[in-house]
């Protein structure tokens, strides 16, 4: 007899797990490809369904873009992505993904990607981010980065070059110390006219 | 002699001990309802607090980068003081330590300076400073006065 227990175990070991990205970043007219892709523990069916919705920013409604079911890919033909919306996704590979082309900054907003695998469809879709800038910003950390490490650097490079100095003064006068004491001298290395 | 010690090694700490919130806690500028830091901008809405990370200007990175090497030197200082308090000959002056914590004030100036001349584009009219920006600005003298009294300082037996 199966118990509750027994019940919410099977319930997660069959949940689906889909993965997007978290966030996309792209520049006006270029094209960029949404993937999509999930986990499952059953086989893939061949029932398996993808679909993608979308919600511009600022607004609370979202609209399909994007359906494949039953073998047969259906993309948008009158909404915002008509025209501009190609699947490239293999769905036996369980790959949902869709390439968006000739971006513009009213395609800002959030893809939402839901996947099912029957009789597995239990699952939570996941949604990525699109951001569209007229030139790509510099990442977050990089120039933080960047000047800790020059600093840093100079800072070990002055060091170094500080015993490099203090060493080869050091040499130099344990050389002419050596060489004013006659008995220490090595008569190869003491040849006058030779420094 | 040890009171001596003791005051410019607390001195020292109470210093790096604000550099320290001012970084982390980084209230810089807050309204009422944003507060906007080196790292998160945060705004209240009716949801609740909603976080996003800073925007990805270079002056901010730059203000980020000066804040964390003035820890990272005020650190160096610190150790090198305990450093040369054991390896410094008598009437030695605590040169190295000295410049460590001059430069770490001098960064936490850099920054504060900057901060204060870039912030203009991105906050608004409406919004003050927050306790970080002033600790930042108070970290700054007692880092400095810290510095310039190891340079001054000899080493007695």
């Amino acid at each position: 007899m199966l118990t509750l227990a027994d019940l919410t175990a099977l319930n997660q070991s069959q949940a689906i797990v889909i993965y997007t990205g978290w966030e996309r970043h792209a520049l006006v007219g270029s094209d960029i490809r949404l993937s999509c892709s999930f986990f499952s523990w059953r086989w893939t069916s061949e029932d398996v369904t993808f679909s993608w919705t979308y919600r511009p920013d600022g607004s609370r409604d979202s609209i399909s873009i994007f359906h494949y079911t039953g073998g047969v890919p259906y993309v948008d033909n009158k909404g915002p992505f008509r025209d501009r919306l190609e699947f490239v996704g293999n769905p036996g590979r369980r790959d949902g993904s869709i390439l968006l082309k000739n971006l513009d900054f009213s395609d800002n907003g959030t893809f939402t990607c839901d996947a099912k695998n029957p009789p597995d469809i239990v699952g939570r879709p996941s949604s990525v981010r699109l951001l569209v800038f007229e030139k790509v910003p510099i990442q977050a950390g990089v120039i933080t980065g960047a000047i800790i490490g020059v600093v840093l650097g100079l800072l070990v490079l002055i060091v170094a070059i500080y015993y490099l100095m203090r060493f080869l003064v050091a040499r130099r006068v344990f050389n002419l110390s050596v060489r004013s004491v006659p008995g220490l001298c090595p008569a190869a290395l003491c040849q006058p006219g030779l420094q | 002699m040890l009171l001596l010690l003791l005051g410019i090694i607390s001195l020292h700490v109470a210093a790096l001990v604000l550099l320290f919130v001012s970084t982390i806690v980084s209230v810089w500028t807050t309204s009422e309802t944003t507060t906007s830091d080196l790292w998160i901008n945060c705004t209240l809405t009716n949801g609740g607090y909603q976080c996003e990370p800073a925007s990805t200007g270079v002056w901010i990175q730059a203000v980020q980068a000066l804040m964390i090497l003035s820890i990272i030197f005020s650190f160096l200082s610190l150790f090198l003081f305990f450093c040369q308090l054991f390896t410094l000959q008598k009437g030695g002056r605590f040169f190295l330590t000295g410049t460590f914590q001059i430069l770490a004030s001098l960064f936490v100036m850099s920054g504060a300076i900057i901060y204060t001349v870039m912030s203009s584009g991105w906050i608004q009219k409406t919004d003050s400073f927050g306790f970080s920006y002033i600790l930042a600005w108070v970290a700054f003298p007692l880092a400095l006065i810290s510095g310039l009294i190891y340079v001054i300082l000899r080493k007695r037996e």
